[in-house]
């Protein structure tokens, strides 16, 4: 594929994220579904790539296998020079803990722990101190300007603070990549743009994104953007982005 | 695995699911005080058979003379049959082989005086060996001796009681009391652990009753201790013989209920035994059932809480805690609440029936207690069984793909 080629002869920029014939099926039943047929795909650093496709085009599917919240049947993937192949549940958990970061379309928030403890869990299995993740924990909050918020639970957030929190908890753990499934999926618009705003901020301090969305006008807040259509990218372009806060 | 900073998340946790701590906590809790308790009233229901006889020998039998129902060898029906001395002599002689002592007894009420004071006991006649009948214990002074027997001394051993009600704080021993009208000396004072009735006789030769009613050779009642190598069944053999003896000497028919009665107090004993044994099996049952109960009630709980955890153990997993983690967690949360409440439960069952005692002996139980090794065992038993069963639904937890997990609602 021409993008692929592109990306090898840009030798000067460090590919984040390398995925070679990525071929992953689902047996139902006496079925086998064919999800990804194939994916090549080269992110550099500091990429904010939107990922698009309709239902069933295999996009979550690609977002989990590079979130390694799931395997591929074969193919090749590197995670900044780190191939991530032949994983137990024990190294998936602590290349998660120490690559990615998550956020999800319904956030994901443990519901018994207030909006700082659920910042400070990714650095609890970091085996940081008490101390030092509560400081990180709300160093974070502030940055996402939740920090007043520190102490309240989830179900006494928004929609949007709750989604912003789980940024700032993807972010606390200074992943290497941010991989975000449909975050703006339980948001309506305005809240959505906020959310926006806040990834492109990331984004703009140098972090690489995955956002994973169906929305056209999400997916214009990005710089590029990946086409899904029947477990094969039909279509990868560069874009110019749009600033969500010219909405706001 | 056992930083502060674990248990520390895992104190938070248990703060903030109420309802899941109580849920475990209580069912462990309940389990083990119910077990305690049951094997303590069990015990407390031995204790009451034992005490039943633990005041008096187990190797006796007593004789009681009654009234001929049916005429036998020329004699009428309704005959009072009675011993004497001869009687006495005659089985000591003819079973030498099974006794080891022969005493009469005459019971006798007497208005017994030491000074001012004056009160009605039962006077008790009897043998020097009666001693090993009744195990009474000599405070002071001295019980009867075959001396007494033979010079008819007019010598009493009294009860704790009856000193204590005739004398006061005066020291009975070697003063002389009036007896239904005859002065015995007090030779000794005795305590018995049957209780106050025991404790109100007087012990006096039964030569001397029978010097005081008109010289009589009549003896009530015959008391036999046979020797305790015998066994339950040579207790019950000799039991036999001795009765078929007796209805001869004394023209009884073999079929009279009436003419002729043995209390065979080892018989009583082994009856009452296992009555106590049937009742403890029972009783232990109960409790293993109550254990079981426990055990199967925190394997329900665990399953339901890793159930309702799954999503938030998805979470915990994307973010990057590994299967060993997830498992810990649950597994030191869960001991950490079973542990707790059963100790909680098994003080508490302790100090139910320390605090018991002898209030339930009109209900048979005496002292309940349990001994504190079982308890500690059930309560291990427990907390082993409730983390092993933890330990499977968290392991297939910490297994599911933290994708899978997250879908979960």
């Amino acid at each position: 594929m021409s993008v692929f080629r592109e990306n090898v002869l840009n030798t000067n920029k460090t590919n984040m994220i390398e995925l070679k014939d990525l071929h992953k099926s689902y047996k139902m039943g006496s079925n086998s579904l064919h999800v990804l047929k194939g994916i090549n795909f080269t992110a550099e650093a500091g990429e904010l790539v939107a990922i698009m496709g309709s239902s069933g085009s295999g996009k979550s599917t690609l977002l989990n296998i590079l979130g390694m919240l799931d395997e591929a049947d074969t193919g090749d993937y590197t995670l900044d020079g780190v191939p991530i192949k032949d994983l137990n549940e024990t190294k998936a958990a602590k290349y998660r803990n120490k690559f990615l970061g998550f956020v999800f379309q319904s956030f994901n928030l443990i519901n018994y722990k207030n909006a700082m403890e659920n910042v400070a869990l990714p650095l609890y299995y970091q085996k940081i101190s008490r101390k030092e993740r509560q400081e990180r924990a709300l160093k974070y909050l502030e940055q996402v300007g939740l920090k007043e918020w520190a102490t309240h639970l989830p179900n006494e957030l928004s929609g949007g603070q709750k989604q912003r929190v789980a940024i700032a908890r993807a972010m606390a753990a200074e992943p290497k990549v941010l991989l975000a499934d449909e975050p703006t999926g339980a948001l309506d618009s305005t809240t959505s743009y906020e959310v926006m705003d806040l990834i492109q901020k990331i984004n703009d301090l140098g972090n690489t994104i995955l956002v994973v969305t169906h929305e056209d006008d999400i997916a214009h807040m990005c710089k590029r953007i990946v086409y899904l259509k029947d477990g094969v990218i039909v279509k990868d372009e560069k874009v110019k982005q749009v600033r969500a806060s010219e909405y706001v | 695995m056992f930083s502060r900073d674990s248990w520390k998340e895992i104190f938070e946790t248990i703060q903030k699911n109420k309802l899941r701590t109580f849920l475990s906590g209580f069912t462990v809790a309940l389990g083990i005080l119910i077990f305690v308790s049951l094997v303590g009233l069990t015990n407390g229901l031995q204790n009451t058979f034992d005490e039943f006889f633990n005041d008096d020998s187990t190797n006796t039998f007593f004789i009681y003379p009654g009234r001929t129902s049916m005429p036998y060898k020329g004699y009428k029906s309704n005959r009072q049959i009675e011993f004497d001395n001869g009687d006495l002599a005659d089985i000591e002689k003819n079973f030498s082989m099974f006794v080891q002592y022969v005493s009469p007894r005459i019971d006798r009420g007497a208005l017994v005086k030491y000074k001012n004071e004056s009160n009605n006991y039962t006077t008790r006649a009897v043998s020097e060996s009666y001693q090993y009948a009744e195990k009474t214990i000599i405070m002071k002074g001295r019980y009867l001796n075959l001396e007494d027997i033979k010079v008819k001394a007019k010598y009493a051993v009294i009860g704790r009681l009856v000193e204590q009600d005739l004398f006061g704080n005066e020291d009975a021993v070697g003063k002389y009391i009036d007896v239904a009208g005859s002065v015995f000396k007090v030779i000794g004072v005795f305590q018995d652990d049957a209780g106050d009735d025991e404790e109100r006789r007087i012990y006096i030769p039964y030569t001397t009753r029978q010097l005081i009613e008109k010289n009589t050779d009549k003896v009530n009642q015959i008391v036999v201790g046979f020797k305790p190598e015998m066994g339950y069944a040579g207790a019950m053999a000799f039991d036999k013989s001795l009765d078929n003896f007796l209805r001869e000497k004394k023209y009884i028919s073999p079929n009279d209920q009436n003419g002729i009665y043995i209390r065979n107090v080892m018989d009583i004993y082994e009856q009452n035994q296992q009555f106590a044994f049937v009742l403890a099996l029972i009783g232990g049952f109960i409790a293993i059932g109550t254990i079981l109960a426990g055990i199967i009630g925190i394997s329900n709980i665990m399953v339901f809480v890793v159930k309702e955890r799954t999503k938030e153990l998805g979470i915990r997993k994307a973010l990057g805690a590994t299967p060993r983690a997830v498992v810990s967690s649950i597994l030191l949360e869960s001991t950490f609440i079973t542990t707790i409440s059963g100790i909680l439960g098994m003080v508490m069952g302790m100090a139910l029936l320390s605090s018991l005692g002898e209030k339930l002996k009109d209900y048979f139980i005496t002292n309940p207690y349990i001994n504190l090794g079982l308890a500690v065992f059930a309560t291990v038993l427990l907390i082993v069984c409730g983390a092993i069963a933890g330990y499977i639904p968290a392991r297939r937890a910490a297994r599911i793909k933290p994708i899978v997990a997250l879908r979960d609602e």
